[in-house]
């Protein structure tokens, strides 16, 4: 079995400020991480590889230094890992970047069992990327997976949907979405850093993906972001202290409900 | 239509047939030795590519990426998801605010709905403000299958040609709609919490939270049709519906792609909350101290006709799952009220639940960051407050009744 995860790296704290001249983000001094999503996808395909034996490619598309995160995949137990950056892939929408990452896929493997992703990267918040590559990759497409279990080619997932738990079926391959109730990802071991730590990450750009200038970057993007701006701050709210008489706490929320309509 | 949606390799094809058996439409035959396509039959589904042992059939749908004729594309659609017939309310948001989009644009208003045994809904529809209804009514549809969902959509796309379509930022809206779009070859805009359509150049302005709800993004689609938006359920607001309102229903008869997955069970108990389609929510963090205390919060959002939330230290620590944690990595939540109990306020928690009409919080720390986006902030003892509140209540619906 041959699963890809596909990780992103993002922003640690979601603290990032607009600079009001330019309106571009600073992200200057935010720490970064794996996306969290993205641990739980190399986690399920981390256990798939404990129970089935698998090899594990860890794919990720961004600036050099996005290397980290797949220094970390492979210390927890990622088989081999892929750094997808170039300059043509800058500015790319969840169009450009599914189509660049879809690409890169093929390039690894022309047919994965499995290829996992997050269930949302929590910079973009899209959770648009794992369903696009599934369409660029011409595969089947399950979302919100909880748990995975495979017998010969053939999954059984269930699948976190908005009214209750399904449970699902089908044939390998299959692109998948993976949520937080998942089970928690391991760490790292030292041996396992110690290897990930001297292997060269190969880097792929838009030429060695075979992937068309015009469907890259800025340029392979139908959407534009036109502005950017701070939202609006919620002020003048009321601020009480009921440490010392909380009946009065409780009749101002019992009559703040009423006002509302919902006591 | 000139070209079709695939390339038969004259030289590859040794005329083995695998594609024509694998074609679902009909749209390949064969001519002496080779398979040939009827342009006109393809629906671009790839069965062949993917049948075909010698690599001789390959894509060129980046062919339909040039620009499309974007004067051809008019109207306004928003995808009626259903659940087993029953048409879900960020469906009747969206149309709320269709309306006031196809009144700025000067057009019409569809509502699409893909099911079986879903007729019934189209008069709802139109009541909520559709002026044309689309509905695909077929067993194959009868429980969402994200590959036969966007075949049935991009098939009604690539025939009538809509300027925007909305869905429901919902589980199955947010799955199969960035598949629809990248087989449209067009933008998509997630979890909208503005649309509007732009006076001069009347493309639709989508405007949405971004980097954890600390920026705010517009987004424009200006050279790609259909421009395409999902929207968080409560984020718009409906309208009551009127019954006098006239509309047309087209029932649209396909040929679908088979499904690659199937439902083996789905656990739809009645009790699994969905918290983002809450109107009322009694949220809890790790001031709660032990996982017993959500039983008063449990109370207290029943006797109000709420559900309960939580921060995640509170899924972490184990004593709640998942489902129930507001925030960016669980669920973005827009009630009328959030009551947050021992509730600290990290950005994270704060970017799931800054859209709630009303936020009450009950906070020991004086300088907790809840208070910020309060309307009622309360510097006060949670386990004082919480059982004279749920006291409170009781008393006032004895009271009423
Ligand atoms: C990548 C990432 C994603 C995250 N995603 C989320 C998310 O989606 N949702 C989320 O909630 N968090 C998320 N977090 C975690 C978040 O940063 C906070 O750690 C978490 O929200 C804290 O939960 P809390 O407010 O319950 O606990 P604490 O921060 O410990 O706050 C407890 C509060 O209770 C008050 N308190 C204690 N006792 C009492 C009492 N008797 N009466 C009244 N008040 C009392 C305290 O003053 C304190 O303010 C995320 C973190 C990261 C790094
Ligand atoms: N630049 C990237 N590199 C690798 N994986 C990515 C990238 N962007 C998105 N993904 C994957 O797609 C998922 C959804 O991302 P998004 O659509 O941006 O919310 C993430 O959880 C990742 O698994």
């Amino acid at each position: 079995m041959h699963i890809v995860v596909c990780v992103k790296q993002v922003p640690d704290t979601t603290n990032v400020r607009i600079n009001p001249e330019t309106n571009t983000l600073m992200r200057e001094g935010v720490e970064s991480i794996i996306n969290p999503f993205d641990e739980f996808a190399l986690e399920e395909a981390l256990k798939l590889k404990d129970a089935h034996g698998a090899r594990v490619t860890v794919i990720s598309m961004g600036p050099p230094q996005a290397e980290v995160v797949l220094r970390e995949a492979m210390a927890r137990g990622a088989d081999d890992v892929v750094l997808l950056t170039d300059r043509a892939f800058a500015g790319a929408d969840t169009l450009a970047t599914s189509y660049a990452i879809s690409q890169a896929i093929k390039k690894v493997n022309a047919r994965p069992d499995l290829v996992l992703f997050g269930k949302q990267a929590i910079d973009g918040d899209t959770a648009q990327v794992g369903p696009g590559v599934s369409e660029f990759l011409d595969c089947a497409l399950v979302t919100y997976v909880k748990s995975i279990k495979v017998e010969g080619d053939t999954y059984t997932v269930e699948t976190q949907m908005d009214e209750g738990v399904d449970v699902i079926e089908g044939k390998m391959p299959a692109v998948m979405t993976v949520v937080k109730e998942a089970s928690t990802p391991r760490f790292a071991t030292l041996s396992g850093w110690m290897q990930a730590k001297k292997v060269e990450i190969p880097r792929w750009g838009a030429k060695e993906v075979k992937a068309e200038a015009a469907m890259c970057g800025l340029e392979g993007s139908p959407t534009k972001v036109v502005k950017i701006f701070a939202p609006p701050v919620k002020t003048g709210g009321v601020r009480m202290d009921g440490r010392e008489e909380p009946s009065a706490a409780v009749d101002a929320i019992v009559k703040l409900l009423q006002d509302k309509g919902v006591a | 239509m000139a070209d079709a949606p695939i390339f038969i390799d004259p030289a590859k094809c040794r005329g083995c047939k695998k594609c024509i058996t694998a074609c679902p439409f009909d749209a390949l035959f064969m001519e002496g030795k080779l398979a040939v396509v009827k342009p006109d039959e393809c629906r671009a589904c790839n069965a062949c590519i993917k049948a075909c042992p010698f690599k001789a059939i390959t894509s060129t749908a980046k062919a339909e990426t040039k620009k499309a004729d974007l004067g051809d594309f008019k109207g306004i659609w928003v995808f009626a998801e259903q659940h087993h017939g029953k048409v879900q309310e960020v469906a009747y948001e969206l149309l709320a605010t269709g309306r006031r989009l196809a009144k700025d644009r000067g057009c019409e208003l569809a509502a699409v709905v893909l099911g079986h045994n879903v007729k019934d809904s189209a008069s709802h529809l139109i009541a909520a403000g559709a002026d044309k209804v689309y509905v695909v009514d077929q067993p194959e549809l009868a429980e969402y299958e994200a590959n036969v969902y966007t075949d049935a959509l991009n098939q009604l796309i690539a025939k009538y040609k809509p300027e925007v379509i909305l869905a429901g930022a919902t589980a199955v809206g947010r799955a199969f709609f960035a598949k629809v779009a990248v087989r449209a070859r067009t933008g998509l805009t997630a979890d909208c919490t503005a649309l509007s359509i732009d006076k001069e150049s009347h493309l639709l302005h989508q405007t949405r939270p971004a980097f954890g709800g600390n920026i705010m993004a517009t987004i424009m689609t200006p050279n790609h049709r259909p421009q395409m938006a999902t929207v968080r359920p409560k984020v718009f607001k409906m309208t009551p519906p009127d019954a006098k309102r006239k509309g047309e229903t087209l029932l649209e008869a396909l040929k679908l792609v088979a499904g690659d997955t199937r439902i083996v069970k789905a656990e739809r108990n009645a009790s699994a909350v969905n918290i983002a389609e809450a109107e009322i929510i009694v949220a809890g963090g790790r001031g709660l101290k032990k996982a017993e205390n959500l039983e008063q919060l449990k109370r207290l959002a029943d006797l109000l006709g709420g559900v309960v939330g939580v921060s995640r230290a509170c899924v972490d620590a184990g004593w709640i799952s998942a489902s129930h944690q507001v925030g960016q990595t669980g669920k973005t939540v827009c009630p009328k009220i959030y009551l947050a109990f021992g509730i600290s306020g990290a950005i994270q928690h704060l970017e799931g639940m800054r859209g709630a009409d009303t936020i009450i919080a009950i906070n020991n720390d004086p300088h907790a960051a809840i208070f910020n986006v309060a309307d009622l902030g309360i510097v006060g003892d949670l386990f004082e407050i919480l059982p004279m509140l749920i006291e409170a209540v009781e008393a006032k619906n004895n009271g009423a009744k």
